[in-house]
């Protein structure tokens, strides 16, 4: 990786000064927060912590962000698998288009991909009275916070699989149909296998950022205790409520899953550095 | 599903024919239609038509409203204080981010791929908890925070925290864009600059600066991008003072809370308005910079 004897440059006289720079921009910025979450958490013992954790309001946030994001990630997975095997795999006209509006919601602001479907299904939306007529509900309820946290993780796994799937391009299932497979024992057979790692990739990001999405859930949501919040709103609420142990302790689980997700993360960098996407190669 | 399996043999051979113009190449592959569907479909459903909402919502305010809604005191600070700050941050940030591309590539240390899988913390931790985090640490009965009290900085509650936290979020953005092309420099290039008696400064600003400018530009940009509509990580550590420190996502929020559709709806277009011409803007200037370095 890095250059062995080579003579590229190195600055070696300030190397250690850089190197000082680096570690205190990272610990400043990165690491302490960590440290402070989980410091927080157990600021008043592990009694405490635990009984935080237990709360019936605590344990309804967790459910119900388990929920969302069980419903979201496999929707947003087989759009990214259909999409990437559209893109990938043929030739039309239009594909740049196609390629930047799948980018759009990346450079969306969370708030911006809650309040669009406020605009639409809210109390005053464009639907929202007919919604009333038929009592249903969207925002404030389940179906919101789905629609909200879908928008916000809506390329991950495309993103993923597009690049690679170009890469490897499609001669090795050309020749599986010429052999006289179905189309369907192709993708199966050929196409999935090729691709398993860098799903999997995709899927551990969109979750991650399924479970820990704040800015837009917050505005479909409308922070009813028990009810309508995940985990990372359950954080804000007790957090403005002063209940800093609570606040940590949930928000140490959050941060716990994105260390998790970390881990994982680097570990699939390294071991399948070979199948996931060029620039994911380290 | 009969339009899917065209005709394999239609390129090889044969007089050519005149044709009517195709909309997509022939491919033995089948599943064009359906995988295409699917990603239309869900793509309208989910992105398309919830911004076309967005984009119509605001007029029924009338131009004048709607221009009124955007000049209006708070409005404008808060879309001031969300650019600005955004901006200031990712300069910073092209500054960090190659300082710590620059150590995690050229420099073996122990820790070192440790610290490298920590660079992406920022994209991992959900934002809520790096805002409380942030706060924590920042707010003047922190650590960090007061610190910079005994200097005579607020953090905490103020521009200069929102600040913070717009650098904490931008941060994995420069470093990912700019390490790739740092690591693939042809070394023979800057071995050539040696020879040629190029001192290690000269060929920093002569030879890898130049090289690693269209990776750091849009590394800068896309960390701009992030902290113009970021929330979570900044509303805690923001104080949230109308007119001073108050984001503009901030108020949209406040703005659906009073039911007032039309103007969250203003903000929100202007938002996605002005950081998309910021976007291609500065893709503008990348194309061009990119040019010149081929010439």
């Amino acid at each position: 990786m890095s250059a062995a004897a080579a003579p590229t440059v190195r600055l070696p006289g300030i190397a250690p000064l850089l190197l000082l720079g680096a570690v205190a921009i990272m610990g400043g910025l990165i690491i302490l927060p960590l440290l402070a979450v989980f410091h927080d958490a157990f600021a008043k013992g592990l009694q405490a912590f635990f009984a935080a954790l237990k709360e019936p309001d605590a344990l309804a946030a967790i459910r119900l962000t388990l929920l969302v994001a069980a419903i979201s990630v496999p929707l947003n997975a087989v759009f990214g698998v259909a999409a990437a095997w559209a893109i990938a795999k043929f030739e039309f006209k239009g594909k740049s288009l196609l390629l930047t509006l799948i980018d759009l919601p990346f450079s969306i602001s969370p708030v911006v991909s809650g309040l669009v479907w406020v605009l639409l299904f809210g109390a005053q939306g464009f639907f929202g009275e007919w919604l009333m007529d038929h009592d249903l509900k969207i925002i404030f309820a389940l179906p919101g916070l789905v629609l909200a946290t879908i928008l916000v993780t809506f390329p991950f796994v495309a993103r993923e699989l597009i690049p690679l799937m170009q890469d490897q391009g499609s001669d090795e299932e050309a020749a599986a149909l010429t052999l006289g497979a179905g189309g369907f024992t192709t993708f199966w057979k050929i196409t999935l296998p090729n691709i398993r790692w860098a799903l999997l990739y995709g899927v551990l990001l969109c979750n991650a950022r399924a479970m820990g999405e704040f800015g837009a859930v917050s505005v479909v949501s409308g922070h009813i205790r028990g009810e309508t919040n995940t985990l990372p709103l359950h954080v804000e609420v007790l957090y403005n409520d002063y209940e800093y142990v609570g606040a940590f302790a949930a928000a140490s689980i959050l941060a716990s899953l994105g260390l998790l997700t970390l881990i994982l993360k680097t570990a699939l960098e390294w071991r399948h550095a070979g199948e996931l996407g060029a620039r994911r190669r380290h | 599903m009969t339009d899917l399996s065209l005709n394999p043999n239609a390129k090889a051979g044969g007089a050519p024919r005149p044709r009517l113009v195709r909309w997509r190449e022939p491919s033995i592959l089948p599943g064009f239609g359906l995988s295409l569907g699917v990603t239309i479909t869900y793509l309208s459903v989910i992105v398309l038509i919830p911004l076309i909402g967005l984009a119509i919502r605001p007029w029924e305010l009338g131009l004048a409203g709607v221009w009124r809604t955007l000049t209006d005191e708070r409005v404008a600070a808060a879309l001031n204080l969300s650019f600005s700050l955004s901006a200031y941050a990712a300069l910073l940030n092209a500054v960090f981010g190659l300082l710590i591309a620059w150590v995690l590539v050229r420099y073996d240390f122990p820790g070192r791929r440790l610290l490298d899988a920590i660079v992406d913390m920022p994209f991992a931790l959900p934002t809520a908890v790096a805002g409380i985090a942030l706060t924590a640490l920042y707010a003047p009965t922190g650590p960090l925070g007061a610190l910079a009290e005994k200097v005579g900085l607020k953090t905490a509650y103020s521009p200069l925290g929102i600040f913070i936290a717009l650098v904490f979020i931008g941060l994995p953005f420069v470093v990912r864009a700019v390490q790739p092309v740092l690591q693939d420099l042809d070394r023979e290039v800057e071995e050539a600059a040696q020879t040629l008696g190029a001192s290690d400064w000269q060929r920093i600003v002569h030879v890898v600066f130049p090289a690693l400018a269209p990776a750091l530009i849009s590394g800068v940009t896309l960390a701009f991008a992030r902290a113009v509509g970021e929330y979570g990580s900044v509303v805690f550590i923001a104080g949230n003072m109308p007119m001073k420190t108050e984001i503009a996502p901030l108020l949209i929020v406040i703005k659906l809370e009073q039911y007032d559709y039309a103007g969250a709806a203003a903000v929100g277009l202007a938002m996605v308005i002005i950081s998309f011409g910021a976007l291609i803007l500065i893709n503008t200037v990348q194309l061009l910079l990119a040019r010149r370095g081929r010439r």
